[in-house]
């Protein structure tokens, strides 16, 4: 059973169109403290999006966002600020910053929010590169670092300022089976070790079900379906059947809506 | 037809309001950057205005030069060589100097800071910025705003004394003008007002250069194409505007 002091973060109703498009409609969902929680859809169901949404780099049409109770869409400037302190990011690409070292990119937040020392700045940066095994490559310049390699350096980036909620936008994208193994431990053990919480947007099934305790499958700008992954693997409903099996034929279409196939190449328009 | 220029017009105002926010909110911050991060700044002014430097002073060397030239060649006619000294100051630090340096600093340096800040776009990194509880604007734009808006005052002395410099060479020492009447008609005539002009100018095109340069950047599509015409646009709309600006001060001052 889960408590209210469990939840972390709820999204209440979140309603967000985009152009014409209406990407989420009244969509639920809640994060519990100390989990790993997935989330996961087809490609351009709005994942990221859902992701820029919970840390109020867009803001929602309706609906809440509450971190800790708090609605984060009412935060001013400065109170913003201070909660995204508390959440540690991974972008897809990295998103390192090209112009500094690898050090100097898991300094960069240390630098810029605390007064600590040269001494205990190099101590802890050297900690957490050491802990995603890269000290090594401290010197190096992000534009030397394989993809594996700056994802590793993002996350020891992201974790530098202690925060409770690490965040991963598809960590395992375009990377190797080994540089992925490496990713999966990573998230698992720094989610315990450190007793924070973690969410993932991802499509890879695979990973995903040996280290997420809970995952939402969205489609179709709602929930389609949530659980552990044995649950989600066992799930009776078409559209996680056809996800999680990785089917081609199902309620998510392979083709994108478009005019009649014959009529389109016929040429009964443009003639 | 007339729905198009409508809409354009329109999109024109709205852009342009908002231009002036992005002002505003960089001039807002001025002041904390310069207390907070006075490093900042100055590494900034040695991106712009050092890296300018060489292609300053080649350009004003020979823009001075040709002017000695034509203006010799010229005066000459009425007997008055003498004064070419007089001629080439008075176009260089009024005109050539803040005109030119705006110029060639919108394509080197405007270039790249608004490359520069497109791409951080681009790759995520001003998002992982805002992440990490870092304000890109304060950590990124005004800096990059500060260090090419001071810079261009100090560019374009540089401009103007190097093409002194290159109209001397000419005047003097190839066509034998007298290098005491060069330089006291020179003394003589200008006045601090015409400095003065210059200067306003200059500072009045960093301002606007940097503006348009880090603006651009900012609000760069995040592809590689967007960056690209970020990079264009920057070097087109800064030359449309030093231009009519260089007018106005003009007639306002005269």
């Amino acid at each position: 059973m889960t408590t209210a002091s469990d939840i972390l973060i709820e999204v209440k109703d979140l309603t967000f169109t985009r152009g014409s498009r209406r990407i989420f409609d009244r969509l639920n969902l809640t994060i519990t403290r100390g989990d790993v929680t997935a989330i996961m859809g087809p490609s351009g169901t709005g994942k990221t999006t859902l992701l820029r949404l919970i840390t109020r780099q867009l803001v929602p049409d309706h609906g809440q966002i509450l971190v800790d109770g708090v609605d984060i869409s009412t935060l001013d400037h400065r109170a913003l600020y201070e909660m995204r302190k508390r959440f540690g990011m991974l972008f897809q690409n990295g998103a390192l910053l090209t112009d500094y070292s690898v050090f100097e990119n898991v300094a960069f937040p240390l630098r810029e929010h605390t007064n600590l020392g040269r001494r205990l700045i190099r101590h802890i940066v050297l900690t957490k590169l050491h802990a995603v095994g890269l000290r090594g490559a401290a010197d190096m310049m992000p534009a030397e670092l394989s993809g594996g390699m700056a994802r590793r350096v993002a996350l020891a980036r992201a974790m530098v300022m202690d925060p409770d909620i690490l965040i991963y936008d598809e960590p395992f994208a375009g990377l190797d089976p080994i540089s992925m193994g490496v990713i999966v431990r990573l998230v698992r053990r720094m989610n315990d070790a450190l007793g924070i919480s973690s969410i993932i947007v991802s499509h890879d099934v695979q990973e995903i079900s040996t280290v997420a305790d809970r995952s939402f499958l969205i489609s179709k700008g709602t929930v389609a379906a949530s659980g552990s992954p044995d649950e989600l693997h066992q799930a009776s409903s078409q559209v996680v059947r056809q996800f999680i099996h990785g089917m081609a034929d199902g309620p998510v279409a392979f083709h994108y809506d478009a005019p009649d196939y014959e009529e389109q190449l016929l040429g009964r328009e443009g003639d | 037809m007339f729905r198009d220029i409508y809409q354009t017009f329109v999109e024109f105002i709205r852009t342009f309001g908002a231009l002036q926010l992005f002002f505003l909110n960089l001039l807002l911050h001025t002041p904390s950057v310069f207390i907070h991060r006075f490093r900042l700044v100055v590494l900034q002014v040695y991106n712009a205005g050092a890296v300018s430097i060489v292609i300053i002073m080649v350009c004003g060397l020979f823009v001075g030069a040709v002017l000695g030239l034509q203006a010799y060649s010229n005066l000459s006619r009425f007997n008055a060589e003498d004064t070419t000294g007089i001629f080439t100051a008075f176009a260089l630090v009024k005109e050539l100097g803040p005109v030119v340096t705006a110029l060639l600093f919108a394509g080197r340096a405007g270039t790249s800071l608004a490359s520069e800040i497109g791409l951080m776009r681009a790759t995520d990194q001003l998002s992982a910025m805002e992440m990490m509880a870092v304000n890109p604007i304060r950590r990124v734009v005004v800096p990059r705003f500060l260090g090419g808006a001071i810079s261009m005052p100090l560019l374009t002395a540089i401009f103007s004394v190097v093409g002194l410099l290159g109209a001397h060479l000419v005047a003097v020492e190839l066509l034998n003008v007298d290098v005491g009447a060069f330089w006291q008609q020179m003394q003589d005539t200008l006045e601090l007002s015409d400095v003065y002009e210059g200067i306003i100018k200059s500072v009045v095109f960093g301002v606007v250069a940097s503006l348009i340069a880090v603006w651009e950047g900012y609000n760069a599509i995040p592809t590689a194409e967007g960056v690209g015409r970020a990079t264009t646009r920057t070097v087109v709309v800064t030359a449309i505007a030093v231009l009519i600006l260089d007018f106005m001060i003009t007639a306002i001052v005269l």
